[in-house]
């Protein structure tokens, strides 16, 4: 399958788990906005050589993915498919940071190696994160949650019509890519000049498609703001949630778990 | 050139949110000034262009390896300065949520990066200053290599600030700046050449297009009440100072909030840096990143707080000081092991247990 439709199905795919039905997905999307907002910011906010009292901060990922019925393995797998990414950022840790912080039997182990796994564990609780958001609430609903947050409308609705033209136009250029790869044999032909007219045509027909969309929309009474069909009222139970689930964070941050668990099973069991 | 979450401290990620969010408040009052209600479709219409395009490559010429469009300085071309940049804020905010390309705390130091300098620097002072708005080929091509190559360059630069003054990778100052620069150099000047390819194919087909991305600058050239006739330029240099004074002073109003909250913290700073073992050595090579930095913004001067290095111990000691006295090293490597597979287990039991049940019949 070519790769820009490969890109579009797993794109669709996450748009369309947020149109499940759960506890989750019931939450008000402002609620979950800052619910993983606070989990990002309080993830990062540990320092670059924490591994274990980052650990406990996996059970928000882990209990809304379960109680969501979001699919593990598609999100393990969009999560992995970044890690080598993530593993360049990273990789000059170990070699920049070579005094030893630890030490385990006989094998030393230096700062940077740590703050290098630090980096990788903080990479998929927040990449994780964000897929979960997105995954139980949809772009429209975080818009209208960033709306309420106080972002301009012009600013959500572009980002809306954005979305809705990804399909569209994506569709579009991996045919007309499609068509250049066939024709240029060896590779041939897909150099900058034949790109430039390839992409200036698409963006001609982007010009025209955008002129009518336009007007269909005037047609149809657009006043210049998209609505949710769906009104969301902040309920009781979604202050529970952002209460809740801020707390345990703050309790995650502010006291080392597994340092306490795990120095209280040492000493029991010695 | 995106920044991952993993990679900056919330102080920078926070400083930099409000200093984008700011921009984009005010690049949306003047999108909506410009009182052409059909700039709004054609943004979001024209940043699914740039998702789709992102993902055509082309060979680079002489190298064999392909690339893609960054999108940027096309933007700011075809739309203006304040419409490409709300555009680019949203393409970065679809990347951050569907492709977790860029994190969610690390979208205002993306927006700024890569949306600030292309729609703010290199197009109104760069790209229009070169090409006066000619059809020239030549003329389209230097200008758009010139600014793509600019803006890049300050756009890592940025990158290489945040990530050095957030104190997560190990990278020094110099070293990273290095690594960034150059590289992004070569970036910029592809992204130009394509740029140009584009826009020059643009001009000879469809001129007026390029003509009414001028538009908002020439529809704002009005006459003011005292007879005064501004011209497009000279509008530019005015709401140019108006974006700048807006990031400089939401930088400064959290930057102020960020660094009083950082003096709260109890983990006193020379504590931990005593508890490490080659303080000198540290305090030295942080010492000149944080000069440089210093020199650079003042109001960066509460990030020391974030960047030296601690201890794992001292940091268990800040909350716990009972047991970090008592634990020998080993034995809190140990716990932080033991302790921290338990959790894990805990944390999948509690999956487990909450999974969702499909609904009864």
């Amino acid at each position: 399958m070519n790769r820009i439709t490969a890109a579009l199905l797993d794109l669709k795919r996450l748009e369309l788990l947020a149109h499940g039905d759960s506890s989750i997905h019931r939450i008000h999307p402002l609620a979950k906005t800052v619910v993983v907002i606070a989990f990002i910011a309080l993830v990062v906010s540990c320092n670059r050589y924490q591994i274990s009292a980052l650990l406990p901060f996996a059970v928000f990922p882990i209990v809304v993915t379960s109680q969501s019925g979001l699919p593990p393995v598609f999100i393990l797998k969009k999560i992995i498919l970044l890690l080598p990414l993530l593993l360049c950022a990273a990789l000059f840790n170990p070699i920049f940071d070579r005094e030893s912080m630890l030490q385990i039997g006989s094998v030393t182990i230096s700062g940077g190696w740590i703050s290098f796994f630090s980096i990788q564990l903080r990479s998929v609780l927040t990449i994780g994160s964000a897929f979960i958001l997105i995954g139980t609430t949809g772009l429209n609903a975080v818009c209208q949650a960033l709306r309420c947050l106080g972002l301009p409308a012009v600013f959500t609705t572009q980002l809306l019509f954005l979305q809705r033209y990804i399909f569209v136009l994506a569709e579009e250029s991996a045919r007309a890519s499609l068509a250049r790869e066939l024709r240029s044999c060896g590779n041939k032909g897909q150099g900058i000049a034949s790109y430039g007219s390839l992409v200036g045509q698409l963006l001609l027909r982007t010009f025209g498609r955008a002129e009518r969309v336009h007007a269909a929309m005037l047609a149809r009474g657009f006043t210049g703001e998209l609505h949710d069909r769906r009104a969301r009222v902040f309920k009781t139970a979604d202050l529970r949630f952002v209460i809740g689930w801020v707390t345990l964070f703050l309790i995650f941050r502010l006291h080392n778990l597994p340092m306490r668990i795990g120095s209280f099973v040492t000493a029991t069991f010695p | 050139m995106h920044i991952a979450d993993a990679l900056i401290s919330p102080a920078v990620g926070g400083a930099m949110w409000a200093a984008s969010a700011a921009a984009i408040a005010y690049c949306s009052k003047k999108v909506r000034e410009t009182a052409d209600d059909k700039i709004v479709p054609l943004m979001g219409v024209l940043g699914a262009f740039i998702f789709a395009v992102q993902m055509i490559n082309f060979t680079i010429p002489a190298t064999g390896s392909s690339g893609h469009l960054g999108g940027g300085l096309m933007l700011a071309i075809l739309l203006g300065p304040y419409a490409a940049f709300l555009t680019i804020a949203s393409v970065l905010t679809v990347q951050a949520l569907f492709f977790a390309d860029g994190g969610l705390l690390a979208l205002g130091c993306n927006i700024f990066n890569l949306g600030f300098f292309p729609a703010f620097i290199a197009y109104p002072l760069i790209y229009r200053k070169i090409s006066s708005d000619s059809t020239s080929r030549t003329r389209i091509t230097v200008a758009a290599v010139i600014a793509a190559a600019v803006g890049l360059q300050m756009g890592a630069f940025s990158v290489v600030l945040e990530t050095v003054s957030s104190g997560i990778s190990a990278l020094s100052f110099a070293t990273f700046l290095l690594l960034m620069q150059p590289i992004h150099a070569v970036v910029g000047v592809v992204e130009g050449v394509v740029t140009a390819s584009v826009i020059a194919f643009v001009a000879h087909a469809r001129p007026e297009i390029l003509q009414r991305s001028l538009l908002p600058d020439c529809t704002q050239a009005v006459i003011n009440q005292t007879g005064e006739v501004f011209t497009a330029s000279q509008l530019s240099t005015y709401s140019l100072r108006g974006v700048v004074l807006t990031f400089l002073v939401a930088a400064l109003l959290t930057g102020g909030v960020a660094s009083w909250f950082a003096s709260q913290q109890p983990d006193g700073l020379e504590w931990s840096l005593a508890k490490v073992t080659a303080a000198g050595d540290v305090k030295g090579k942080q010492g000149t990143v944080h000069n440089v930095l210093a020199d650079f913004q003042g109001t960066l001067a509460f990030l020391p707080d974030y960047s030296f290095k601690k201890d794992t111990s001292v940091q268990a000691g800040a909350t716990e000081p009972m047991n970090a006295e008592n634990v020998s090293k080993i034995g809190t490597s140990v716990s932080g092991v033991v302790g921290g597979l338990l959790t894990l287990a805990l944390a999948a039991l509690a999956g487990f247990l909450l999974r969702r049940r499909p609904l009864a019949a």
